[in-house]
Parts: structure tokens; sequence; C-alpha cells
């Protein structure tokens, strides 16, 4: 929503908060130094951390929620894409498909748990196929509007050039809509992530979520909280390194051109 | 001529989902797959009906979307007032700006845990939930559209001799506003699917705690009814929320 955000610097000011709730958090817990089951000094926080980050345990939930996101994300992305070039390269399916779309689509994706779960039972299907239910639609409607607004044009040339259907969406519409694909895609890797961890805290014995709710159970507010700081970073980064994708290979004409 | 095209379209998209939900009964009568994972859908239907005349969804629907919209409105109060506070101010943006960017990519689900600890299993955790998650999209947004104001338009109010008050609630406000209901309906989503997760977790009653039960037993008619439910509190919401939002911008220019 906000990548043209207010162009202001903020340099060291931004991390005069930040660090001083740390600090001033440490302090108070040094002032008052009695056990908690539900907050942690930020020492203790990551001291738990570091410790789960040595033994592997969070390295083993890391790889559980990655894996269990992206492969969601990889079915999501591949079907909403094939759905949305279908439905931009024809107005006619695409408005024989809408109320199909629209009623399906606002199922939140937190009620399909239950669903998935009586399917594929406790593991990482049940999970994947919910990331992937909810992947499948933002990709679906924003490549279709990319699709329906490429230059007309171009697909005027591939018809002179008697491209069949495969060729016409390899050769033009990729290419042409690739940009706004890509942001489809950077979207979609932030709702896989965080549908992964809901469906993780719910129900799903796996993963960053699952440590974080069993970190709770056992009354261990170190290891909840520095799962939580550690989740905040992986999210932060996935977009971080999306976003400097996507400047890199689109410059700045993909973000701007990018608003559905 | 032209509405009666759209009419003739719309209809046409109607017998299309209908057809699907032919080929549903199709799939399922024909044995592909099991009813215990997915009923006919005349059975899903009955179980809808029966659940409304004689079974508590009524009652569940309520709770649901009362929790959902309790907790968003909490969240569009602190999340406009405090985004307002925020975008204003030059030295607030500067200083917070980063914190809140860095939390931004936090998936909402995950202060659930956090939130089960101070409050436990009750109410008043879920509506924290709910208005916790909802609060980022809305407060973002309005910092964002704040912030995005024409810079002529500051000028303007400052020639004027305006207040800050005034500048806030005559130029501000009426130029975020689309980012302020773009946040909101965000907001809206992030509501309802927080509305049902607090709900299987600390089995507060709601159609997200009866769904949840409707599966462990094996229920699956009752299972699908709760969750078309569910899709059409998602669909009317959004709706609403897009209706209100054309009157309310109807002041701008379309381009």
């Amino acid at each position: 929503m906000s990548e043209a955000a207010p162009a202001l610097r903020s340099g060291w000011r931004g991390a005069v908060i930040p660090v001083g709730a740390v600090v001033l958090a440490q302090l108070l817990a040094l002032a008052s130094p009695q056990q908690s089951d539900i907050l942690a000094a930020p020492l203790d926080i990551f001291l738990a951390g570091a410790g789960g980050l040595f033994d592997g345990t969070i390295v083993a939930a890391t790889g559980q929620t990655l894996i269990a996101a992206l492969a969601g994300l990889a079915i999501g992305v591949g079907v909403g894409l094939i759905f949305g070039i279908l439905l931009g390269l024809s107005g006619v399916l695409d408005r024989l498909m809408t109320f199909s779309i629209e009623t399906v689509r606002p199922v939140p994706s937190a009620a399909l748990i239950p669903v998935s779960l009586l399917v594929f039972g406790f593991g990482f299907r049940m999970e994947i196929a919910i990331v992937a239910f909810s992947t499948i639609w933002p990709v679906l409607i924003l490549s279709r509007a990319a699709v329906a607004g490429i230059e007309h044009r171009l697909l005027e040339v591939s018809r002179v050039l008697g491209f069949g259907l495969v060729e016409r969406v390899w050769k033009i519409i990729i290419p042409a809509a690739l940009p706004r694909i890509f942001v489809a895609f950077r979207l979609a890797t932030g709702i896989a992530l965080i549908v992964a961890v809901t469906v993780e805290v719910t129900a799903n014995p796996l993963g960053l979520g699952h440590g974080m709710m069993a970190a709770q159970q056992s009354l261990n507010p170190a290891l909840m909280l520095a799962l939580l700081v550690w989740l905040g970073l992986i999210g932060w980064a996935l977009n971080a390194v999306l976003l400097w994708a996507q400047r890199t290979l689109f410059g700045p004409a993909a973000i701007a051109e990018a608003r559905p | 001529m032209m509405a009666l095209r759209a009419t003739g379209w719309f209809l046409a998209s109607l017998v299309v989902g209908a057809g699907l939900v032919v080929l549903w009964h199709y799939v399922v009568s024909a044995g592909f797959v099991s009813p215990v994972f997915l009923p006919p859908p005349g059975r899903a239907w009955t179980a809808l009906v029966n659940g409304f005349t004689r079974g508590a969804l009524a009652e569940q629907l309520l709770a649901t979307i009362g929790r959902m919209i309790y907790g968003w409105l909490l969240a569009s109060l602190v999340g406009v007032a405090l985004g307002t506070l925020i975008g204003t101010s030059r030295a607030a943006i500067v200083y917070l700006g980063p914190t809140l960017e860095m939390i931004r990519p936090l998936p909402a689900s995950a202060i659930i845990p956090v939130a089960i600890a101070f409050l436990g299993l009750t109410e008043q955790m879920a509506i924290a939930v709910i208005a916790f998650g909802a609060l980022w999209p809305m407060l973002l947004a309005t910092v964002h559209g704040f912030a995005a104001v024409e810079p002529q338009l500051y000028e303007l109010s400052r020639a004027l001799g305006l207040k800050r008050w005034e500048v806030i609630l005559k130029i501000g406000l009426p130029s975020a506003m689309p980012d302020i209901l773009a946040g909101m309906r965000v907001g809206l989503t992030i509501a309802l699917i927080l509305a049902i997760v607090a709900e299987m977790l600390a089995s507060r009653p709601g159609l997200g705690h009866s769904v949840l039960l409707a599966a462990r037993s094996f229920r699956s008619p009752d299972l699908y009814a709760g969750v078309i439910l569910l899709g059409i509190v998602g669909y009317v919401s959004a709706a609403a929320l897009a209706a209100f939002e054309t009157r309310l911008l109807r002041w701008r220019v379309p381009h």
C-alpha cells in the first residue's frame, strides 16, 4: 500500500524508539527480577532465541513453516496464473466465470482449516492446501488485469505471426505482463506466510506457529517471544528480498504501474 | 441496452455457477469423492436450513459477526486516530516510520499465543486479537494517506492561517479518505479470519467453533453449511463496505 511511502530519511532516528524500548524493558526487568509466565526480559528472549537456533529446534520449525508456505504458494501461483491468463485473454470466459469466482473467493481461509483437517488430517498437506487456496485469488485477479491490459497491437502481431496459444502466452503475454505478475507474486508470498502461521497456531502441530503455542502452554514466555521476533524478522526479510528483486528486475515503473 | 447486456452476462455466469453445483452433485453421487469429505450440495443445503430453523446457527452467526464488527470498529477508531497523529507530524513519521514498517510483515496470527498468555482463553482475548490484527492495515494506510496529501494543500492551509485540527479535518482527512477506506477493507477481511481462529482456539460460541466441532465429529454437511455461511459473511461485509465507500467518495472526480 505504501510502496511509494514518503521519502523521508529516518536514518538513526528510526532506531531510537525500538532500541529505547528494549533498553527500558531490560532495565525494568533488572529492577523487579521476579519470574513471570507472561513476559520475559529482552536478554532472556535473546538467549532463548539463540539457544533455539543453536540446538536446531527453531531452524527445523522455520523449515517446516517455509516448506508449507512455499509449496502452497507454488500451487496457488500456478493455478492462479493459468486461470488469470485465460480469463484475461477471453472476455467471454471472464464474464461467464464472474459469479462462480466471486462466490468462492470471499470464503475466509480460516474457515477451510476444518475442511482441510477432515480431508488430509494433520501434517503438511492440510496446511499446503489452505495456503494454495488463499494465494490463488490475488494472483488470479492481478494477472487477469495485467493480461487484459496488454497493448492490443502486441496480440495482433502474434496473430499475424501465426502463433498458437502456447506460443502466444510464452512469447508475448507473459513477458508483457511480467512486472505486474511479479507484484502479484510478492503479495501472494506475504499471504502464504501469514496463512501458514495461522494454520499452525490454530490446528496444525508443525512449524513456528505451533512452536509459539507450545512455548505459551509450557509457560516459557522467553521462547514464545523469541519466536515472535524471529517470525517478524522472517516476514520482513522475505518482503525486503522480493521488493529488492522487483526493483532490480523491473525498475520503479513496475511499482507505479501495478496498482490494481 | 448496456444495462440489459450486463444483466444478460450476469445471468449467464449464474447459469455457469449452477452448472458447477450440478457437477459437484454428480461428482459426489458417482462416488469420485467420499461424502465424508464432500457432502452432496443438497445435504449441505438441508443442513444449512435445519441449522437455522432448529439449530443454533443463527445465534452462532450473530456471535461471529458481532465479534468481527466489534473488533474491527475498535481497530478502526484506534488505527485512524493514531494514524492521523503520526501522519500529520513529520517528527513522528521520522521516528516511528521504520518501526511500523518492521512490524507490518509480521503475521497477525502470531500474536495469538501472546494474547492467550496475557488474557487466557477468554472473550477479551478474542476481541483483542481481532482488534490488534485489523489495526495495522488501517494505521499504516492512514499514515500513508496523510503523508501523501498534496504539499500545496498544506501550504494553502498555512496561508489561510488554519489551526492544526482544522487542517486535519478539512484538508487531511478528505484526501486521506480513499487510503483509509482501503485499509478498513483489508482490516475487515483480517477481522473475520481472526474471529474464526479465535473462536476455534478459545471455544467461544460462534461459526468458527461450530465448523471445527462439525469436522471433528465427521458431520460434513454441517461443516460445509458453516463454511458456506462464512463465505456469505465475507462477501456481504465486503460488498457493504464497498457500497459505503462509493457513496462516501462520490465527490471525487473519476479518472
